[in-house]
């Protein structure tokens, strides 16, 4: 890659990086929230539970 | 109208969603994987910029990606403001962190070109400066959905923001052609076809593709949380609401 690798190299790492960060982001994000949805309607709690 | 409909219905969009993320995120792998040995096995070195052109093959995805998911953002916000659908929040928030992202990584890879080529990380030209107000843009928006908690009055006034925001996307695409820049002008897209070699156009092309669908892929996933968040939310709300009934 000549004289110019570091920055090949860097644009590429960096890319990477935050493309990974954007992917777990959102794999974490999802199993939080599927985690809450699940204990709340373990505990009972449902759109139609505000009837009974 | 009634397929959109039928796809604006949370429900159906989970359902819908959960069985296409499967396959827009590994057609996205494979894309990336054939890109990625395009540029580095098959792609030729530039005449002038040797081997520095390969930035190219990231740098310029990623322009087109914020351009793009600013773009759904503001057709997600007229969603929102004209026919106040919940589904068109979810995708304005979903949209925001992915185009904050694609910015970003625009912005750094342009500066790690500019050194070797221009001689400077940063120059105040036109279309580096609309491209940084982007980020900033998109860094507002994002600030003001966590600024106000209740959803429905944060998409409203987000969708103030990204539609007063959308005044910059024409001036960052034409800003190489109005304004005497460092930048060059557009190279792909023109009237008069594109002068970038087939060698390089196609790994370039293969490339943004590939970069389309891994956003899109994780649209459809934050959109799919965000309902999620949304359901969260609301049976909380239900829960207190009930615990508060119980001890009364």
């Amino acid at each position: 890659m000549g004289t110019h690798a570091f920055f090949i190299t860097l644009s590429y790492a960096l890319t990477a990086l935050v493309i990974a960060g954007l992917i777990l982001r959102a794999v974490i994000d999802h199993r939080l929230q599927t985690r809450a949805l699940t204990e709340l309607e373990a505990r009972g709690v449902s759109r139609r539970s505000r009837r009974g | 109208m009634p397929m959109i409909r039928d796809l604006a219905n949370p429900t159906r969009f989970m359902s819908l969603s959960g069985a296409l993320l499967p396959w827009v995120g590994g057609l996205a792998a494979l894309l990336l994987a054939a890109g990625l040995y395009l540029v580095w096995f098959v792609a030729p070195a530039d005449y002038q910029q040797g081997e520095t052109v390969k930035i190219m093959y990231i740098h310029v995805p990623a322009a087109w990606l914020s351009l793009f998911f600013y773009m759904i953002m503001a057709t997600s916000a007229l969603g929102t403001l004209v026919w106040r659908h919940s589904l068109a929040d979810v995708s304005q928030k979903a949209a925001a962190p992915i185009g904050a992202a694609f910015t970003f990584i625009c912005l750094v890879t342009g500066s790690l070109w500019g050194k070797p080529m221009w001689g400077t990380y940063w120059q105040w030209d036109a279309r580096l400066t609309s491209m940084l107000v982007m980020l900033l843009i998109y860094l507002g928006i994002l600030a003001l959905w966590r600024a106000i908690e209740e959803p429905n009055r944060a998409a409203r006034a987000v969708s103030i923001l990204t539609l007063v925001g959308a005044v910059n996307v024409p001036i960052v695409k034409f800003s190489v052609d109005w304004w005497n820049t460092l930048h060059q002008p557009a190279s792909v897209f023109r009237i008069d076809g594109p002068t970038i070699h087939s060698s390089m156009l196609v790994p370039l092309l293969v490339m943004a593709v590939s970069f389309t669908l891994v956003g899109l892929a994780l649209h459809l996933a934050g959109m799919r949380t965000e309902i999620l968040r949304r359901r969260v939310r609301t049976l909380t709300i239900l829960e207190a609401e009930r615990l508060d009934a119980q001890a009364a």
